[in-house]
């Protein structure tokens, strides 16, 4: 109150008021896993690509793994959505009556395009395995890769010729597509203006680079933790070239994230007092501490220390998992503050709202745990059905030719 | 003797055969319907409505809030919520209660949704009281509405005699019109699981009733009408040199949704 007393002329919000209606977090748990999943799959992709059409040769290792470990995700994008809809089995009326104006609706369009993509660029891929599978299989199997194989045995020099072409084709338009895809989810919250946290031109922009950055962490944690675990060595080539990419998108998805904070801090509009007090009040330990400090400061200082010095192939890997590790939970940690915090903004502009998500609840922690645990068993599955490494057995044809650089 | 004993018993007993079939009879003409003819009517409360084919193209309506003469007894809220059986904890319309002290500090507050009425004054106001004054709130019924803008599958859409409405039979419950409403209007009904909000009584209107909350109003704080009629309330205080404005305007939603007498500390 004292400091109500030296006011200067302008009016003070002291107290806080939340619009009634604003009081209940309608996007909440499912809607923060939602842009976490699809990131890592638009992620996981691009780093195939970075393989099989910038031709980063010391990719090799992952470059099959990566696409599967986007498909195990891809599977399970819509789950979070279909569980948060008050009326899931209306879903298809999305794709159906579409509202050409309503920036949600062409979500639908935009993944199903991007499934079939991601699915015919794994099949072409794994074609020439899963022919030779194929000959080796018996009974149910036998059938399932005779599907998978479009039917056709042909491995001749000119069939797998066009092979290539195709996945070439595919994995250069798969890189638009996955910028569209994650880009387009930013902007569905870009597009709220009646949240000042939102509505901003950089949303699209930092959702794609983070989206990047999950899908590589994801794709160097998980390879380094299943190589282990299986007693495999891991391609400290591809872990280091993997990390330098990680570490450059890193670098300027998070001096976005800190130059929209910084900007609004400049402006001073009337926003700022709101996003001021959010993000130094609610979001105080979500946001500073944990995002910024903890899984931000860490791994950009750690992947540079990496990058920069000279260190020993064996450390570098095991700092780089953890590196890769903390940047799994700064992208969930990112989507959590806005998607949550924006919502915590009364649009009074004179309060904030409280969210505590409960265990058991339809969109709580429980179903949470469960839609993210589902790809990694679908990603099990899928490696039931084709070698997820390249496989000195199996007949392979993607690799990208010599003679090209 | 004995005969007039049973003829009595026997005329008794027709008597009360009677009147068990009378009261059968009777309480069937209660369950019946009885035709609308019959039933009681409501006199026109927005003249030129009844007795001709609606024609939508022909109305543009408007609502006028007037701060001024709002007594915060939450009237407007309890008949809304009566009539459309609001779910606790939602709000079809509400009212603010701002309290302004001499050091421009402003204070808010709408302890359920203004349901009860301001019957108490705030007793945790530690400076002098400058002025106090009530905002009713509902839905803006925007020329451009953002909630129309982004609803993914057109369940909510924009008559053309200017309201805003929701089709639950269609909406999908995504909520992305609440968060993209600037005025907080919106909810999700859990009876429903679909977006609900005001209508400004539409099915009220149509029929050439006033929404309820306008009707049950004892201050004539709200008021309704068509601006295409130059003689309606709402016609004339648009056309007086009164201070008319809309919440938000930054915002570009044009409401339909007016304030006579609002002050700059109301968002």
């Amino acid at each position: 109150m004292t400091e109500a007393a030296v006011h200067t002329g302008m009016a003070a919000n002291i107290m806080n008021y939340v619009f009634p209606n604003d009081l209940h977090v309608h996007w909440s748990l499912m809607i923060v896993l939602y842009p976490y999943i699809t990131g890592i799959i638009a992620g996981a992709f691009i780093v195939s690509s970075l393989y099989h059409v910038f031709k980063v040769q010391d990719l090799k290792p992952v470059s099959r793994y990566s696409l599967l470990f986007a498909l195990a995700f891809l599977a399970c994008a819509t789950w979070p959505l279909l569980n948060h809809l008050g009326h899931p089995e209306r879903n298809w009326e999305m794709l159906v009556t579409p509202n050409p104006s309503s920036a949600m609706a062409g979500f639908g369009y935009i993944y199903s395009l991007y499934a079939v993509l991601l699915i015919f660029e794994v099949l072409f891929i794994y074609r020439p395995t899963m022919v030779a599978l194929k000959a080796q299989a018996t009974g149910k199997m036998k059938t399932l890769y005779n599907i998978l194989t479009f039917g056709s045995d042909d491995l001749s020099p000119r069939s797998l010729a066009l092979d290539k072409k195709i996945i070439g084709f595919l994995a250069a338009i798969g890189i638009p597509m996955a910028c569209i895809l994650h880009g387009y989810v930013g902007f569905i919250f870009g597009a709220v203006k009646a949240r000042p946290l939102w509505s901003s031109p950089l949303m699209p922009v930092i959702f794609l680079l983070s989206a990047s950055v999950s899908g590589i962490a994801g794709v160097i944690f998980s390879y380094v933790l299943i190589q282990k675990f299986k007693g495999r060595p891991v391609d400290s080539k591809c872990v280091i070239t993997l990390s330098k990419f990680l570490w450059g998108a890193f670098i300027i998805c998070f001096t976005f994230e800190m130059l929209e904070v910084f900007q609004h801090s400049y402006l001073k509009t009337h926003h700022w007092d709101m996003i001021h007090g959010l993000l130094w009040g609610p979001l105080k330990t979500s946001y500073w501490k944990l995002q910024v400090g903890v899984c931000s400061l860490i791994p950009l200082f750690l992947l540079g220390i990496l990058i920069l010095f000279k260190v020993r192939d064996k450390a570098f890997v095991f700092f780089a998992t953890i590196a890769s590790a903390l940047l799994l939970v700064q992208v969930l940690l990112m989507r959590w503050n806005v998607v949550i915090g924006g919502q915590l903004m009364s649009r009074s502009s004179r309060g904030f709202t409280t969210f505590h998500p409960e265990f058991f609840e339809k969109e709580g922690i429980l179903p949470a745990i469960l839609i993210m645990t589902a790809p990694l068993v679908i990603l099990w599955l899928l490696g039931k059905i084709v070698p997820m490494w390249e496989d000195k057995g199996v007949l392979t044809s993607t690799e990208p030719t010599t003679g090209h650089k | 003797m004995k005969n007039v004993k049973a003829a009595m018993n026997k005329d008794r007993r027709e008597f009360i055969k009677k009147v068990l079939r009378g009261s059968i009879a009777g309480s069937l003409f209660l369950v019946l319907p009885m035709g609308s003819e019959g039933t009681i009517q409501v006199p026109e409360q927005i003249p030129g409505i009844r007795g001709k084919k609606y024609d939508m193209e022909k109305q543009r309506f408007a609502f006028i809030v007037d701060i001024t003469r709002c007594i915060g007894c939450g009237s407007c809220c309890v008949a809304d919520k009566r009539e459309y059986d609001v779910p606790d904890g939602h709000y079809r319309t509400w009212v603010e209660r701002y309290i302004k002290d001499f050091d421009d500090n402003v204070y808010v507050d709408c302890p359920n949704g203004g349901l009860d009425g301001y019957q108490k004054p705030r007793t945790d106001i530690p400076g002098k009281i400058r002025d106090t004054f009530f905002v009713p709130k509902l839905c803006n019924m925007c020329e451009r509405p953002s909630c129309v803008q982004v609803c993914p599958v057109g369940a909510t859409f924009r008559t053309p005699d200017g309201f805003v409405l929701v089709d639950k039979d269609y909406c999908v419950g995504c909520a992305y019109c609440i968060q993209a409403c600037p005025y907080s209007a919106r909810f999700l009904n859990p009876k429903t699981k679909t977006a609900d909000k005001c209508t400004w009584c539409y099915h009220r209107v149509r029929k050439g009733l006033l929404p309820v909350c306008v009707h049950v109003c004892p201050a004539k704080a709200r008021k309704f009408g068509d601006l295409n009629d130059p003689e309606s309330e709402v016609s004339q205080i648009l056309a007086s040199p009164d201070v008319i404005t809309v919440l938000k305007p930054e915002m570009g939603n044009h409401p339909a949704l007016y304030y006579k007498g609002l002050r700059r500390e109301v968002v």
